[in-house]
């Protein structure tokens, strides 16, 4: 129930904090630092001082009210959130005798010589004001985001990159503080020289290969044998229903597939049960390498068909009826008119639905760590980084497995802004 | 097309008849898995779940009625009767039959078992069972009798009240439901908030640098999950967030954010011109633009990227591991719940199956009522 008081907490926090924010950034800047009147010199001078002051007391106001509700929203218990709110005067003292003091003290000058800045030239007209206004306007709007992109996905890539060439060393004494000491390339060269993240890197590269492929197949199988069906779109349901299943949902369902009793009992799994009632001896099939990493295969290949079959299905029916009536014309057999016809018009599609799947597939995670967690040769990348976090403890060489997994990225990374680019143009 | 020229009756039954293979080979598992959660642990671990919905042969150990309490004389000899399955919850045909666990199929139904010394015992296909013997031999506890029925097939919702609602620690879902709503809901509603201003600007207003910006959100869409792991764990130990429910919103809201602004951004370029320039003439703000006209009218794009965000939160394990589930254990969410059951409790498919089931229902449920919105989203988001 807290957990769901506190949900709603931040919700209402978030929310209103989102919509004051843009809302009151909006007012302040068409109403003190640049209304939309004439002014007098005597007028505009006043504002060069009193917008700057205003931005001053605001980093400030603002810094205090978060200092408040941090707290609130770490919370774990009722009696938390009061105690949190009595100490917020406590911590708000804390942070003014503090080191931080300064630096909001800093960030509170810096925004309002900003102001300032903002202000300099001439502003006596309204038309200046507003073409002004509307200079800073969009990077009101694009604010929090920009600032949650830098701080979630940007600053991430550069400070993984430092961290895989550091080693993280206890401070003696410190109190379980660490200190990051550079090393160069000593984590990468350490885990080259682990079999198990070739193995992992083997395994990714079969995953690419194969998991890509067969969703991509079976998708334009899909979408071209239930285009013209009358209860084609039932059946594009059924086939696209595992996309809302997690991965560990998944998981559990194919293990229970896979499932292994001894020889001689009744076998549970179906697979065995087939194996079986052909003459077979059954099999723990998660347990035999090479093999087993094909199985947890299937599994991502079942879900990410249907997302392959949704977007080819879309583009088979976006092809011009008159290149099809054509073909027909000319005498072409219909397995003709698909492969000569069809797929090259949908190639391009072909090739996003290939690409991105192969980005699930490079960052494939709970699948493996629900499954095997990487026994029996099936270790894959993002499972040996995380093994390596939070398992050995060495964010060096986590941090170079990471840096790994961002290298395979960047060819789709770049290719993606290319063709961005160019459709912009 | 394909049908012209005759064509049609040689082909459509062979597209109809592989498109059913299909559906039926991806729909198995699942049904496999939501049969299981109807299934008592004896009957999963006995027969597949394929052969549940027909009457199945289970091996029974039964017991006749209490001597003591039941006999009754008859010419000098007691005798027992009544029914194997009375007071039990199954009922079934019985195939064989025997009196020792040796030999459990010595006899058919309506043969007389000789259990030595006189003493005599019959057993009915229905169960009807007449036990004789002197007195000293009818006396004690009930004689045992093995059985092969066929057992009718059987389900019940126990796995489920147990999983819901027994309150025991280690199997009980009940708290990870609430844990991963509390997760799913602001990790929805806040990055669309944030994303939706971030998308109008990038469509709608002029400013230097905004191919740029909308280059980089491309970029930022296929950055690896991965590479934000330790350092921003270490951002928020750093700043005194920690491993909680903060943590894991932020991390939702940040890892989120760049699908959001750009099917947002692809959506709200598609908008009228006219509407936003006749607005802006007659002096209203970018703010009532975007807050009077974008929003209303972006109502598909938003729905389609709160239902990925929705589907993509309630079904995450990573980000749920790293940020929020601390060693207590008090903040975990459903997916972590069941590998861990997976790990602790492997071989009991009944309790696996249906803890899987009560995570994958809301989806299901999201997703077959909003499945519209879900493929729109899928046809803008995918980077053509």
């Amino acid at each position: 129930m807290q957990a769901a008081f506190q949900g709603l907490l931040v919700i209402l926090i978030g929310v209103g904090a989102a919509v004051g924010y843009f809302y009151f950034s909006n007012v302040y800047l068409d109403k003190v630092v640049f209304p939309a009147r004439a002014q007098t010199a005597d007028e505009l001078r006043a504002r060069r001082i009193k917008a700057p002051l205003i931005s001053f007391l605001l980093v400030i106001a603002l810094v205090v009210i978060a200092t408040f509700l941090l707290p609130v929203l770490v919370a774990r218990s009722m009696s938390d959130v009061a105690a949190a709110l009595l100490g917020g005067f406590g911590a708000v003292w804390a942070l003014a005798t503090s080191i931080s003091g300064l630096y909001v003290l800093v960030v509170a000058v810096i925004a309002a010589l900003a102001t300032r800045l903002l202000l300099a030239g001439d502003l006596s007209g309204i038309g200046q004001n507003i073409n002004r206004a509307n200079l800073i306007r969009p990077w009101l709007f694009l604010g929090p985001a920009l600032f949650a992109l830098g701080l979630y996905l940007a600053y991430p890539v550069i400070e993984t990159l430092r961290l895989s060439l550091t080693d993280r060393v206890p401070i003696p004494g410190g109190g379980g503080a660490f200190r990051y000491q550079f090393v160069g390339l000593d984590n990468y060269t350490q885990m080259m020289g682990e079999p198990k993240f070739w193995e992992a890197l083997r395994n990714n590269f079969f995953w690419l290969l194969v998991v890509p492929a067969m969703s991509t197949v079976f998708g334009l199988l899909a979408a071209q044998l239930t285009d013209r069906l009358s209860w084609g779109n039932i059946a594009k349901s059924m086939i696209f229903m595992p996309m809302a299943i997690s991965f560990v949902g998944a998981s559990v369902i194919w293990k229970l597939v896979y499932d292994f009793r001894p020889a001689g009992s009744e076998q549970i799994g179906i697979l065995n049960a087939l194996v079986t009632s052909l003459g077979g001896e059954p099999q723990t099939w998660l347990t035999v390498p090479f093999w087993n990493s094909f199985l947890l295969m299937i599994v991502l290949i079942w879900i990410q068909t249907g997302f392959a079959m949704v977007i080819l299905s879309a583009a088979l029916r976006g092809i011009p009826e008159e290149t099809i009536e054509a073909a027909i014309v000319d005498g072409a057999n219909p397995l003709q008119i698909f492969f000569k016809i069809k797929v090259p018009q949908i190639s391009g599609t072909i090739v996003v639905v290939w690409t991105t799947i192969t980005l699930v597939v490079l960052k494939i995670f709970d699948i493996v760590f629900a499954m095997t967690n990487g026994q029996w040769e099936t270790q894959v990348l993002a499972n040996y980084m995380y093994a390596k976090l939070f398992t050995s403890n060495d964010w060096g060489v986590g941090s170079a497995s990471a840096m790994v997994i961002m290298i395979l990225v960047l060819p789709i990374l770049i290719w993606n802004v290319r063709n961005a680019r160019r459709e912009m143009r | 097309m394909d049908n012209i020229a005759g064509k049609k009756s040689s082909l459509t039954w062979a597209v109809n008849l592989s498109v059913v293979l299909l559906v039926v080979l991806w729909l198995f598992p699942t049904v496999g898995l939501l049969i299981s959660s109807f299934r008592t642990a004896d009957q999963i671990a006995t027969t597949g779940w394929w052969k549940a919905l027909f009457p199945a042969e289970q091996n029974l150990v039964l017991r006749a009625a209490d001597p003591d309490e039941n006999r009754v004389e008859r010419d000098g000899v007691y005798v027992v009767e009544g029914n194997l399955f009375e007071g039990e919850d199954v009922t079934g045909k019985i195939r064989v039959w025997g009196t020792s666990s040796q030999a459990i199929s010595a006899f058919t139904p309506g043969e007389v078992a000789d259990l030595g010394d006189g003493e005599t015992m019959t057993v009915g296909a229905d169960g009807a069972y007449s036990w004789t013997g002197s007195e000293d031999q009818i006396s004690g506890r009930g004689q045992r009798v093995f059985v092969s029925a066929m057992v009718p097939p059987k389900f019940t919702l126990a796995n489920y009240e147990r999983v819901l609602f027994s309150g025991s620690n280690t199997d009980s879902m009940a708290k990870a439901f609430f844990n991963t709503l509390t997760v799913t809901i602001p990790a929805t509603i806040i990055p669309i908030l944030i994303a939706a201003f971030a998308a109008y600007a990038l469509a709608w207003m002029d400013f230097k640098g905004r191919a740029l910006l909308i280059a980089v959100i491309v970029g930022l869409l296929v950055v690896p999950l991965q590479l934000a792991l330790i350092p921003l764990l270490k951002l928020h130990n750093g700043i005194g967030i920690g491993k909680g429910y903060l943590g894991v919103w932020l991390a939702h809201t940040g890892f989120g954010l760049p699908l959001a602004i750009y099917l947002l951004r692809n959506y709200m370029v598609g908008l009228p011109r006219d509407i936003i320039e006749n607005a802006k003439v007659d002096g209203a703000t970018d703010f009532q633009i975007f807050t009077r006209i974008i929003l209303p009218l972006s109502f598909p794009a938003l729905a389609s990227f709160a239902i990925f965000q929705f589907l993509w939160t309630w079904n995450d394990l990573l980000v749920a591991k790293v940020f929020l589930i601390d060693a207590t254990g008090e903040t975990t969410v459903m997916t972590n719940q069941i590998v861990e059951l997976l790990g602790t409790r492997g071989g009991n498919w009944e309790i696996l199956a249906t803890a899987a089931f009560v995570s994958i229902a809301v989806p299901l449920g999201v997703f077959f009522a909003m499945q519209r919105y879900l493929v729109r989203g899928l046809l803008a988001g995918s980077v053509k």
